[in-house]
C-alpha cells in the first residue's frame, strides 16, 4: 500500500498562556479533498501553519510521502510541494496580478513569460484572471483567485486553503468547488479548513474534527448530518435561534440619498444610499467588505459627517452631528473590529466598559465613578456569560467570542433607540455567535431598532426581517428575507441588480 | 549569516514592566563605575562624589530639591501629554516663555503691585507656557503638522525672543551690557525657607516654589487615573481608532495635552526667573525642558513616579558638578550618565516586551528524523484563543 501524502503524528504546539495544538494526528492522501473542521480558536489555523512550516510545533512528526521532515519554513514547504491560501490575502493593491506574483515566486523570469504562464493555469483551472490588472481593482473573489493560481504555477502535490469561501459570493464558492474538485482528480490532495458544514458536506471527501486542540472525531463528511458533525464540533448539539412575532413601530432610522466619498484610495465612494428601519425591525445590509461598509458605518456612526438631512434619527437630522452627540440621541455601535475599536485591548474591562457607557451614570463631575464602572462590567459579563477573570482583566485577555459578547452586552445595556453592529459574530465561535444573534433579535423585539451589516448570508437570513444587498457603492432594492434565496442576494452582492435598477428606471 | 531578530513576546511580564526602569538605573550605575575606573579614578571614590557628597547637607539637599522640582513639575505635564501619545518636545520653549511672561510684570510692576505681584507672576508665567503649546496644538489639531517637529522648532524661537529681550528692550542699563533684566525685587521673588524661620536651610536657596510642584503631583495623578478627561487621553494614546469609535474629540486631545505640558513648563519658567535666578537672562536653563523628557520616560509616564525619577536626573546634575570640582572630571560626564540612564531604559522597554533570538537559516529543506516528544504532550489549554 502507499503511504499517505502526509501524515502528522502527536502535533502538540502550546503558547506562553493556551496550548493551541495538544497532539493531533492528520492523514491526507493524494488526490483526496480532506476537510479540517473546527470552531474558531479550535487549532486548525496553528495546524495548517505547522504543515506551512510557518509555524513550528513543540512535538509531534511529520511524514512527506513516506519519510519523516522538518519543514523549517513556508519555503521549505514550497519546495517540498505544499502551498498555501491564507485567509487574509497578501497582495500589494498598487501593482499588477502579474507583479504580485513575480514577488511571492522569486523566479528569475521576464513579467511577459509569467503573464502568459499565469493566463495559462487560470484557463485551465477554470479562474479567469487579467495578468495585467492592477490588484486594487479586483474584488475580493478575483484576488482569490489571484492567489490560488500563483500556488498552481508551483504545481503544488498539496493545497492548503484556510477559510477559503468567508468572503466570497454563493455563485463563486460553487467556482471555487469546481476548481478544487478538478485539481483533485488530478492528483494534487486539498486540506481544506473551514467551520462551515454545508461546504464541507459538498465538497470533502474525508473531515478531521478537532476541538480545543484535539482531534475528536474522522468522519466521511457525504455520510453525516450536519447535526452530527456540528455537534462533534462543538461538543453539544447546535443551538438554534429563536424568532419572535415582529411588531412595526415608529421610524427611528432614515438615510436618504447620502454620498459619500470614499475612505481611502482603496474604498468606496457611496451614491445615493436610502433606506429606513423602524423600532422592532431588523434591516440587514448584505455585501462583501470593501464595498462600501466601512464608508456607510463612518456616516452612520458621524466619525463622517454628511449632509444634515441625510441621517435622521426618528424626525431629528443628525448628518452634521459628531459621534458622541449621535450617541447622547440613543445610537449604539458593534464595530467590526474588537480590538483597538470596540475594545482597548490593554484596558481592563470596566474601563472598556465605560468607553461608550459614559453617559449611563459612569461619570460624575468629569470624575470616574469607578464602582459604577465596575459594575457596570460585571452586569455585562454576567448578563452574557462572559468568561473573564472579572471586570478587572485586560480586554485583550478575553477570546474573540467573548470580548464580542461583552461589547455586543455593553452597547444593549445603554438602552439604545437604534442599535448598529458591523460582522457581529465574524471570528466568533457557534455558543457565543448564537447568544448575540438571539440577544440583537430579542431586542428588536423590545422594540428597538437595528441595522446588521454583515458578509455572512446564513446569519442575515438568520436574525433580519428585511435585507438590501451592498456592492460597489450602491444599495439594491430590498426584499423580504422570506421572499428571496440566498441565490438572489448572492446575484445582487456581485452587483446583479444594476441592470434590474435600470430596467425599472 | 547569524544574525538575531526580536520575536515579540505573548505576554509581558507584569513585574518586569515595573521593574524595567529600577533595572536600568542600576545598570546606568555599573556603567557609571566601570566608566570612573576607566577614567582613572578610584571608582567607589568617584561614586561617593558623584551620589553621596552632593547631597550630604543642607546646602546640598537644598539644591537638590531646588533642581528637582522644575524637572518634576515638567515631567508630571510630559507624562500627561505622552500618555495621550502627543509628543511635546517642546517644555524647553514652554519654560523660557513662561519665564519671559512672569519677568515682564516683574520688572514693570515691581513698586505697585505689592503682595499680588508673584501671584500675578504665576498666573502669567502658566498662561504664557500654555500660550506657546497653543501654537503647537493649533498646528497639529488643525493641519495635522508633527507637534514634536514644531514644538521642537518653536524652542528655538522661545530662544531668540529671550535673546532679543535681555538684548533690547528689558535690558538692564546697569549691565554694562551684559545681556540681563534688573535683578527682581522680593515681591517678585518666592519666598525662600531659610527666611520663613527654617533655620536648618539657613543659606539655601530652596524656596517657597516648591508647593506648586508638591500640590502638582497629586493633581496630576487624580487627573490622569480619576478623571474622564484623563481617561479619554489615555484611550486617545493607545487605541485612537477607539477613541473615535466613542466620540472621543481627537484635537481635542491633543489640546488638552498640549496646554496641560505647556502650563506645567510655564510654571517651571516662573519658579526659576522669581527663584534661583531672580532675573532675566538668555542662559538661565540647564535644559530643564529636555532633561524632563528623560524624567517622564523614566516615570513610565505614572505621576507618582515622576518625582523619584526627577530626583535621580536632579542628581545626575548634581554629581556632575561635584566630580567636576572634586575630582577634575569634565562636567560633561553627567550628560552621559543621562544618556547611559535612557539607553539602558529604552533597551529594558524593548527587551520586556520582545526577546532576543538567533535568526534561523531560510530556505533550506531539512530532512531529518524528529523523535516524537510523547512526554511533552501537555493537558489541553484552558483558554482557548
Amino acid at each position: 500500500m502507499t503511504p499517505p501524502l502526509l501524515r502528522l503524528a502527536g502535533i502538540t504546539k502550546s503558547y506562553a498562556t493556551v496550548q493551541a495544538l495538544a497532539g493531533v494526528d492528520l492523514e491526507v492522501r493524494a488526490g483526496e479533498i480532506h476537510a479540517v473542521l473546527g470552531e474558531n480558536g479550535a487549532g486548525k489555523s496553528t495546524l495548517m501553519k505547522s504543515i506551512f512550516g510557518a509555524v513550528q510545533p513543540d512535538a509531534g512528526m511529520i511524514e512527506w510521502q513516506g519519510r519523516p521532515i522538518t519543514i523549517e519554513s513556508p519555503v521549505a514547504a514550497r519546495a517540498c510541494g505544499i502551498a498555501m491560501v491564507f485567509q487574509h490575502f497578501a497582495l500589494f493593491e498598487s501593482m499588477t496580478v502579474v507583479e504580485n506574483v513575480a514577488l511571492a515566486l522569486g523566479e528569475r523570469t521576464t513579467l511577459g513569460d509569467l503573464a502568459r504562464r499565469l493566463s495559462d493555469v487560470s484557463m485551465r483551472y477554470g479562474l479567469p484572471i487579467n495578468p495585467a490588472q492592477p490588484v486594487h481593482r479586483l474584488s475580493v473573489g478575483e484576488r482569490q483567485r489571484v492567489e490560488i493560481v500563483r500556488c498552481l504555477l508551483q504545481s503544488p502535490r498539496l493545497l492548503i486553503m484556510d477559510e477559503p469561501t468567508s468572503v466570497l459570493t454563493p455563485q463563486a464558492i460553487d467556482q471555487l468547488f469546481e476548481t478544487l474538485r478538478r485539481l483533485a482528480a488530478e492528483g494534487t490532495s486539498v486540506l481544506y479548513v473551514s467551520h462551515k458544514l454545508e461546504e464541507i458536506r459538498r465538497l470533502c471527501d474525508r473531515a478531521t474534527i478537532i476541538r480545543q486542540g484535539r482531534v475528536v472525531g474522522t468522519a466521511d463528511p457525504r455520510q453525516e448530518s450536519a447535526a452530527r458533525l456540528a455537534e462533534l464540533m462543538i461538543g453539544h448539539s447546535f443551538p438554534q435561534t429563536e424568532r419572535r412575532a415582529k411588531r412595526e413601530g415608529v421610524l427611528a432610522l432614515e438615510v436618504a440619498g447620502l454620498d459619500v466619498q470614499a475612505d481611502g484610495p482603496f474604498g468606496t465612494a457611496l451614491r445615493g444610499i436610502s433606506f429606513r428601519v423602524r423600532a422592532g425591525e431588523v434591516l440587514g445590509i448584505a455585501g462583501i467588505s470593501g464595498n462600501g461598509q466601512s464608508e456607510l458605518l463612518s456616516a452612520l456612526l458621524g466619525s463622517t459627517l454628511s449632509p444634515m438631512h441625510a441621517v435622521m434619527l426618528g424626525d431629528r437630522p443628525v448628518g452634521t452631528l459628531g459621534v458622541a452627540e449621535r450617541r447622547a440621541l440613543g445610537v449604539a455601535f458593534v464595530p467590526e473590529e474588537r480590538l483597538g475599536v470596540g475594545a482597548v485591548p490593554e484596558m481592563s474591562l470596566a474601563q472598556n466598559a465605560l468607553l461608550t457607557g459614559y453617559g449611563r451614570g459612569l461619570v460624575r463631575r468629569g470624575v470616574v465613578a469607578l464602582d459604577r464602572a465596575w459594575a457596570y462590567a460585571e452586569r455585562c459579563i454576567a448578563d452574557y456569560g462572559v468568561v473573564a477573570a472579572g471586570p478587572g482583566a485586560p480586554a485583550a485577555s478575553l477570546s474573540g467570542g467573548n470580548l464580542q459578547k461583552f461589547i455586543v452586552a455593553r452597547e444593549i445595556a445603554q438602552a439604545p433607540r437604534v442599535l448598529i453592529l458591523a460582522q457581529p459574530t465574524w471570528g466568533v465561535d457557534v455558543a457565543a455567535t448564537a447568544l448575540i444573534r438571539q440577544r440583537v433579535i430579542d431586542l428588536a423585539a423590545s422594540g428597538v431598532a437595528v441595522l446588521v451589516i454583515s458578509e455572512d448570508l446564513a446569519e442575515i437570513l438568520e436574525i433580519c426581517d428585511r435585507v438590501a444587498v451592498l456592492a460597489s457603492g450602491r444599495l439594491s432594492p430590498e426584499r423580504d428575507v422570506h421572499a428571496t434565496s440566498a441565490a438572489e442576494i448572492g446575484r445582487w452582492m456581485a452587483g446583479g441588480f444594476f441592470d434590474a435598477q435600470a430596467v425599472a428606471a | 549569516m547569524i544574525g538575531f531578530e526580536l520575536v515579540r513576546r505573548a505576554a509581558p511580564s507584569r513585574h518586569m514592566q515595573v521593574l524595567a526602569p529600577v533595572q536600568a538605573v542600576l545598570l546606568t550605575l555599573l556603567a557609571g563605575l566601570a566608566l570612573f575606573a576607566a577614567l582613572g579614578q578610584d571608582p567607589l571614590r568617584a561614586f561617593h562624589e558623584f551620589f553621596i557628597a552632593p547631597v550630604s547637607s543642607a546646602n546640598g539637599l537644598s539644591e537638590w530639591l531646588l533642581k528637582a522640582s522644575p524637572l518634576c513639575l515638567i515631567g508630571l505635564g510630559l507624562a500627561v501629554a505622552y500618555r495621550a501619545n502627543v509628543w511635546n518636545i517642546g517644555a524647553e520653549g514652554q519654560m523660557y516663555i513662561g519665564g519671559v511672561c512672569a519677568t515682564g510684570l516683574a520688572i514693570h510692576f515691581q513698586d505697585s503691585w505689592g503682595p499680588f505681584l508673584l501671584p500675578a507672576m504665576i498666573v502669567a508665567g502658566a498662561l504664557g507656557g500654555m500660550f506657546w503649546a497653543s501654537i503647537t496644538a493649533l498646528c497639529r489639531a488643525r493641519f495635522n503638522a508633527s507637534e514634536i517637529l514644531v514644538s521642537l522648532m518653536l524652542t528655538y524661537v522661545a530662544n531668540m525672543v529671550v535673546k532679543y529681550l535681555v538684548f533690547g528692550p528689558w535690558q538692564d542699563p546697569q549691565a554694562n551690557n551684559f545681556p540681563l533684566t534688573v535683578e527682581f525685587q522680593d515681591d517678585a521673588l518666592f519666598p525662600l525657607f531659610a527666611a520663613l524661620g527654617w533655620e536648618w536651610f539657613e543659606g539655601a536657596r530652596l524656596n517657597l516654589s516648591i508647593v506648586i510642584t508638591l500640590v502638582a503631583i497629586p493633581l496630576a495623578w487624580f487627573f490622569c487615573e480619576r478623571t474622564f478627561a484623563g481617561f479619554q487621553l489615555a484611550v486617545a494614546g493607545v487605541a485612537p481608532a477607539a477613541a473615535r469609535y466613542a466620540g472621543f474629540s481627537a484635537p481635542r486631545a491633543v489640546w488638552v495635552a498640549m496646554l496641560a505640558s505647556g502650563g506645567a513648563a510655564g510654571l517651571a519658567g516662573v519658579s526659576e526667573v522669581a527663584g534661583p535666578i531672580g532675573q532675566l537672562n538668555d542662559r538661565w536653563t540647564p535644559e530643564y525642558g529636555f532633561t524632563a523628557i528623560i524624567v517622564a520616560a523614566l516615570a513610565r509616564l505614572n505621576p507618582l513616579a515622576v518625582p523619584f525619577a526627577a530626583l535621580l536626573m536632579a542628581l545626575l546634575y548634581l554629581g556632575g558638578e561635584s566630580v567636576q570640582i572634586e575630582l577634575q572630571l569634565p562636567k560633561s560626564i553627567s550628560q552621559v550618565f543621562q544618556g547611559l540612564l535612557l539607553m539602558f531604559l529604552l533597551g529594558s522597554e524593548v527587551l520586556v516586551r520582545f526577546r532576543l533570538r538567533r535568526r534561523r537559516e531560510g530556505g533550506s529543506v531539512q530532512a531529518t528524523e524528529r523523535s516524537v516528544d510523547a512526554g511533552a504532550r501537555r493537558s489541553p489549554g484552558e483558554g482557548q484563543r
